[in-house]
C-alpha cells in the first residue's frame, strides 16, 4: 500500500474514484464480512473485536508519531476518557431513558477524546520532541491518578461497567450477540481507517508531513507549526475515543488500566513493531500484538517476553518495522528478481523454526523449573513430558538452539549474495 | 506629481530603523538603518561574521531584534512569527538547504503553495483532487526547469538541483518581497551562472534581497548593494560606486585576496 511519505501521485485521474485505490479497501471491506463466517466462535470473534479496536487505536497513534512526528508517551488517555464517557451514556441510555442507538455511540466518544485533546493539545504541542513526549507523559500519569481520586467518572478500583444491550434496537438489532458487536466494530473500522487514510491526503496531512521533517521551513511557508499539530492532535483524539467506545461496547468495563502508562506504552509499542513510516503500518502491528497476545497468551504466560524479544529485534534490525520487511522485497518483484531469494530462503525456514522453538524451550523449562508447585516438576512442551528439574532438559534445548543458530549463521552469506543479487544497485549517471 | 515623488510617498518594500541585536553580551547588529523600495534587487555583502545571516533572520522574524523595528510593506513586524511575516508576503530561503528531503519534488512546490491557495489548514479538501493546486505547481517546476524530476525525492537530488528546489519553494507562494540567503553557496561556475539566471528570471517585477559571497553573482544582479561590516553598514550604493568606494575597498575588498 502506499508510503506516507512517498505516495504515488494520482493527480489528474478524472474519475470519481480510480478503482485502482478503491481496490484495497474493497478487498478489505470484504475480508472484514467474511472473516466471521471462517472464525465463528466465540473466542475468534473476541479477538476480532480487540483487533479492530486496537487497528483504530494504533491508526490514530500513528497520526501523531508516523505523520506529525510526535512521540506521545500517553495516549491512552484519549482512548480511555472516550471509553469512560461511553460507558456513563450507556448507563444514562439504561437507567435514565436517553435515547441513543448504539452504533451511533462512538461518534460521542470521538467529540469526548476530541475535547480532551483540545484543552490538552492546546499547551502540550507548543513543543515539539521531547518537551512534547515529556508533557504527554506527565499528562498521562495525572490523569490515571485522577482515576482512582476522581470516583464519580471514574469508578475508583472497580471501574464503570454498564449494559450495551440496553438501548433502541437498531433496525431489529439488540447487540446482545458477539457476532453483531463485530460487524458493527467492522464498520467503524473501515470508516475510521478510510477517513484516516484521506486526512493524510489532506492540506493538514501533508503540512503535518511538512512539519514533522521540518518545522522551520513550515513556518517560512506560512504555517504555524503549533497549530499544524494540535489540529493534528487533535484529529488524533477523535479517532482514540471510538477506539475507547468500541472498548464500552465490546467490554462493558473500563478500569482505570485503560488509561495508564501500561496501555500507552504498549500501543507505542504496536505501531512501531507493524512500522510508523507506513498508513498500513500499525495495522499490521495491531494483527500481529494481538495475535501474540490472545492466542500465543493461550499456550504460555511468557507471551509478553516474546513479544518484547520480537519489539526489540524490529526495532534493531527493520527500523521501518514489519511493514518495511515486506517492503522491502517490493523493489525485487518488480525487477522479478523475487525468484533468486526463493531458495536461500526456503533453506533458513527449517533451521529458523528449531531455533525460535529450541530458544523458546529454553525460556519455558526455566520458568516452569522456577515456578511450578512443589512436586509438580514434570511438564509437557510440544509433545514430550518430562522433569524440568535438573541441567539436562536446559541443556539439550540450548545445545539445538546453539546448533541451529550456527547453521543459520553458515547459511547467512547465501542469502546476503542472493539479496545483492535481487538488489542491484542503481547506477545513475 | 512626479513619478520620482510617487515612488517616495509608497512605502519601503523593507525598512530597517537603527536595528540592533545582541546575543548575551556580544553585539551583532549595530543599528542598521536600510530602505530598499519596492521592486529593487538589493544585496547584502561583507566579510564572514559580518552578521549577513542575523540580519536576515532578524527581518524574516526568526530572531527578534534587541532595538530598532522592522517594516513590511510600511507595517511593523515587532513580535510577528515567521509564519505571520511570510503571510504578509515576505518569503525567504535558506543558507544551508532546507526543503522536505522525504517528499517529492511536486510535493515541495506544492507546500509552498497552499497556505497562499487558500486551502490553509483544510481537512475537507483532498489535495492530488484541487486541479489549481496541481496546475500551479506544474507551472512552477517548469519555471525552475524541473519538470523531469517532478516524482523523485527532494533528498536524492544533486546539490544544485535541490538549491534550484529550494528557490522554487521559495517563489511558490508568489511573495513579492523574497529573500535569498547565499543561493550559490558551494556551487561551481556554471551551477552559479545558472542558479543566477534563475534568480533574476523568477524574482522578475518583485523586491529580491540577495546575501551572497559571490562578488561576480552580486555586480550582475544587483540593482544597489549593502556593505555589512561588524553589525553595521558601512555603504548602500548601486555595484559602480560600491566598487569605487575606498572605505568598502580597504573593508571587504581588500581582505578579499586571503578569501
Amino acid at each position: 500500500m502506499s508510503r506516507i511519505a512517498n505516495s504515488p501521485l494520482t493527480a489528474g485521474t478524472r474519475s470519481l474514484i480510480p478503482l485502482s485505490s478503491a481496490l484495497p479497501w474493497l478487498i478489505a471491506i470484504a475480508f472484514l464480512f467474511g472473516l466471521p463466517v471462517v472464525f465463528p466462535s466465540g473466542s475468534a470473534l473476541t479477538i476480532m473485536n480487540q483487533m479492530a479496536i486496537t487497528i483504530i487505536f494504533a491508526l490514530a497513534y500513528n497520526m501523531l508519531l508516523g505523520q506529525g512526528g510526535m512521540l506521545s508517551f500517553g495516549h491512552a488517555v484519549y482512548m480511555g476518557l472516550g471509553g469512560f464517557f461511553c460507558m456513563h451514556v450507556l448507563n444514562w441510555v439504561e437507567n435514565d431513558g436517553l435515547w441513543l442507538p448504539l452504533p451511533l455511540l462512538p461518534i460521542l466518544g470521538g467529540l469526548f477524546g476530541l475535547l480532551f485533546a483540545f484543552l490538552i493539545g492546546g499547551f502540550s504541542t507548543r513543543r515539539a520532541g521531547t518537551v512534547f513526549a515529556m508533557i504527554s507523559l506527565g499528562v498521562g500519569e495525572l490523569i490515571a491518578a485522577c482515576s482512582i481520586i476522581i470516583v464519580v467518572f471514574f469508578g475508583g478500583e472497580e471501574g464503570v461497567s454498564g449494559d450495551r444491550t440496553m438501548g433502541p434496537e437498531f433496525f431489529g438489532i439488540d447487540f446482545a450477540q458477539q457476532q453483531e458487536v463485530y460487524y458493527l466494530s467492522a464498520v467503524w473500522l473501515i470508516v475510521s481507517a478510510l477517513a484516516m487514510y484521506l486526512f493524510s491526503r489532506t492540506p493538514i496531512g501533508r503540512i503535518a508531513n511538512a512539519v514533522r521533517d521540518n518545522e522551520e521551513r513550515a513556518e517560512f511557508l506560512g504555517y504555524s507549526q503549533r497549530n499544524v499539530r494540535w489540529i493534528s492532535f487533535c484529529a488524533s483524539g477523535f479517532f482514540c475515543g471510538i477506539a475507547g467506545a468500541l472498548f464500552a461496547i465490546n467490554f462493558e468495563i473500563l478500569t482505570e488500566e485503560n488509561l495508564n502508562l501500561a496501555t500507552s506504552g504498549e500501543i507505542l509499542l504496536v505501531t512501531f513493531l507493524g512500522g510508523v513510516g507506513f498508513f498500513i503500518g500499525p495495522i499490521i502491528g495491531a494483527v500481529v500484538f494481538i495475535l501474540l497476545k490472545t492466542v500465543l497468551g493461550l499456550y504460555t504466560e511468557l507471551w509478553a517476553l516474546y513479544a518484547g524479544i520480537l519489539f526489540l529485534l524490529t526495532v534493531m534490525f527493520f527500523p521501518n518495522g514489519l511493514t518495511g520487511l515486506i517492503a522491502m522485497h517490493v523493489g525485487p518483484y518488480k525487477r522479478g528478481r523475487l525468484g533468486v531469494l526463493a531458495l536461500p530462503y526456503i533453506k533458513m525456514v527449517g533451521p529458523l523454526m528449531v531455533f525460535i522453538l529450541s530458544g523458546a524451550a529454553v525460556f519455558e523449562i526455566l520458568f516452569h523449573s522456577r515456578e511450578a508447585a512443589t512436586g509438580e516438576g514434570e511438564m509437557t512442551l510440544y509433545g514430550l513430558t518430562f522433569s524440568s528439574h535438573g541441567i539436562l532438559p536446559v541443556a539439550v534445548a540450548a545445545g539445538i538452539a546453539i546448533a541451529s543458530f550456527l547453521l543459520l549463521h553458515r547459511l547467512a552469506p547465501q542469502l546476503r549474495e542472493a539479496w545483492d543479487a535481487a538488489n542491484p544497485v542503481d547506477r545513475r549517471s | 506629481m512626479s513619478m520620482a515623488e510617487r515612488e517616495a510617498e509608497r512605502a519601503a518594500a523593507i525598512e530597517l530603523h537603527e536595528l540592533e541585536k545582541s546575543f548575551g553580551l556580544a553585539k551583532i547588529i549595530h543599528g542598521v538603518n536600510l530602505a530598499v523600495p519596492p521592486g529593487e534587487r538589493h544585496a547584502i555583502i561583507g566579510p564572514n561574521g559580518a552578521g549577513k545571516s542575523t540580519l536576515f533572520n532578524l527581518i524574516t522574524g526568526k530572531y527578534s531584534p534587541s532595538g530598532g523595528a522592522v517594516h513590511i510593506n510600511g507595517q511593523d513586524v515587532a513580535g510577528l512569527k515567521p509564519y505571520q511575516i511570510n503571510r504578509m508576503g515576505l518569503s525567504r530561503s535558506f543558507q544551508i538547504t532546507n526543503i522536505f528531503p522525504k517528499m517529492t519534488v511536486f510535493e515541495n512546490i506544492r507546500c509552498g503553495l497552499l497556505w497562499k491557495m487558500n486551502y490553509r489548514y483544510s481537512f475537507w479538501h483532498l489535495v492530488d483532487r484541487q486541479h489549481d493546486l496541481t496546475e500551479r505547481a506544474e507551472e512552477i517546476l517548469e519555471q525552475i526547469n524541473m519538470t523531469a524530476r517532478r516524482d523523485d525525492l527532494a533528498g536524492m537530488l544533486a546539490y544544485a538541483e535541490q538549491r534550484a528546489l529550494e528557490i522554487g519553494v521559495t517563489i511558490a507562494g508568489g511573495a513579492d518581497i523574497i529573500m535569498l540567503d547565499e543561493p550559490c553557496a558551494g556551487m561551481s561556475t556554471s551551477e552559479t551562472e545558472y542558479i543566477v539566471d534563475l534568480i533574476r528570471q523568477v524574482t522578475a517585477g518583485k523586491t529580491l534581497v540577495i546575501v551572497e559571497h559571490d562578488m561576480g553573482v552580486i555586480f550582475n544582479l544587483a540593482d544597489r548593494i549593502s556593505v555589512l561590516v561588524y553589525g553595521e553598514i558601512i555603504a548602500t550604493d548601486t555595484p559602480e560606486n560600491i566598487r569605487g568606494n575606498a572605505r568598502v575597498q580597504e573593508a571587504y575588498l581588500g581582505s578579499e585576496d586571503g578569501h
